[in-house]
């Protein structure tokens, strides 16, 4: 029987982009379903009732929710090339720590960064640059989070790349100038083409955050 | 060579009981030594330099922290009994609940007890945790205990006891029969009774907590 896998997303969604990356990595072949989050679909309120997120897996009709779920999913069932996580059960548990370092920590903090002002986005923006600088730390000399080649903190991180111009334009700072490993690491792994295929422009990115302000109100 | 396993915990936290509940179902020994969060060790500042919190699991040495990490841990390593299912999809829906419950659920009590707009903050409470119900068979895990019955320790030992510290209504037997029939289950078996904390010292505990918490500057 043929493998049906539907994916329900939004398209600067950088939760969104790690399942694309994942996907792209074990060459699974999926349709793309595009959701409006101001007029979510029938099917995402009935795949993913308790939270109606994206992104939203459906193989061979069952959904699958949560990004960082659906990624070990993934490398569970289409086990036979590229695993996204280490064998080893302490990497593993390495990769589940950090990788729920980012998904606790990094988004929060920057959303802060452009939808606020004043005092509240000063104090972000010093979180913001905490956060990274323990991410940084936590990189060192190695080329990936993973070690010698790219995993599943990786990927659970780099899909933020596309926000980066974001976070520097509302902060008036340079991703080069405060994390220069960071930015060399994605540069590295933009050299990828899952990744490279995958991640949206900045500019469209940071388009997309100029109409969302309009849009709630937060200029 | 022989297993050196340490437990780094403290005896009200669920997060910390969990990881008890998941080395004797293994039956793994253990040294458990517990910490004082209000003046933390240097070994759990040295084993969980990023969080700093309960529990960390030290096994031979190298430390793991983050409760649910440390569960998928110890059932890679140590196989016999598995807590977590065989089939990708059971395993991704365990981990999707046992999330909900320390995420979503968590948030939910967080509002009952904090009490600005207590009436459809337990509303709010009482869906999710239908939600939760809905997923239970005879136990999270099937026919035995799994690593969903371990996350949801916290929902029957500890969020139950919101009721009586805040004095809300209370989880009844009719609202929620299933969820009471798993919990009574569980309060008959040894090794969870090994696990937690008991309720005559949990309890003030848990009210001193929140008299802090509602207390302190927001």
């Amino acid at each position: 029987m043929a493998d049906e896998v539907v994916l329900l997303d939004f398209w600067p969604s950088m939760f969104g982009m790690r399942v694309r990356i994942a996907l792209a990595e074990k060459g699974i072949k999926y349709q793309y379903k595009e959701e409006d989050l101001r007029h979510k679909s029938e099917l995402l309120l009935k795949m993913n009732p308790v939270h109606k997120q994206i992104p939203l897996l459906i193989h061979n009709g069952k959904p699958v929710c949560e990004s960082l779920i659906i990624v070990q999913y993934i490398d569970e069932v289409w086990n036979h090339k590229s695993p996204l996580l280490p064998s080893d059960p302490y990497q593993r548990a390495h990769a589940r720590f950090w990788a729920d370092f980012v998904d606790r920590k990094v988004y929060g903090v920057g959303r802060k960064l452009w939808a606020t002002k004043g005092e509240e986005q000063e104090a972000a923006k010093k979180e913001f640059l905490e956060i990274y600088k323990t991410l940084e730390s936590e990189l060192g000399e190695k080329p990936y989070f993973g070690g010698e080649t790219f995993g599943f903190v990786d990927l659970s991180f780099v899909t933020f790349y596309s926000w980066f111009y974001v976070y520097e334009n509302f902060g008036k700072f340079s991703m080069e100038a405060e994390f220069p490993q960071i930015v060399a690491w994605v540069k590295r792994c933009m050299q990828k083409e899952s990744i490279a295929n995958t991640l949206p422009d900045q500019k469209k990115i940071y388009e997309f955050v100029l109409k969302l302000k309009k849009i709630f109100g937060l200029e | 060579m022989v297993e050196e396993v340490k437990l780094l915990g403290m005896w009200a936290s669920p997060f910390s009981r969990r990881i008890e509940l998941a080395l004797k179902l293994k039956g793994i020994q253990y040294e458990y030594i517990e910490e004082d969060l209000k003046n933390k060790s240097p070994l759990l500042l040295k084993y969980n330099p990023v969080h700093r919190k309960v529990p960390v699991l030290v096994h031979n040495g190298k430390p793991v922290a983050e409760s649910l990490v440390i569960l998928e841990y110890i059932d890679e390593t140590w196989k016999d009994n598995p807590l977590l299912p065989q089939d990708p999809g059971d395993r991704a829906s365990a981990r999707f609940w046992a999330r909900f419950i320390d995420e979503k659920l968590s948030a939910a009590v967080r509002k009952v007890i904090m009490g600005e707009e207590r009436e459809k903050a337990l509303e709010e409470y009482f869906q999710l945790l239908k939600m939760l119900e809905n997923e239970l068979k005879d136990f999270f895990g099937g026919e035995s205990l799994g690593y969903l019955d371990i996350a949801a320790m916290t929902v029957a030992f500890w969020f139950v006891n919101v009721q009586e510290v805040v004095g809300v209504e209370p989880l009844t037997e009719e609202k929620f029969p299933i969820l009471d029939k798993w919990i009574c289950k569980l309060q008959d078996m040894d090794v969870v009774n090994e696990c937690r904390p008991p309720k005559e010292k949990l309890l003030p505990h848990m009210r001193a907590h929140v008299e802090a918490s509602q207390s302190a500057p927001k």
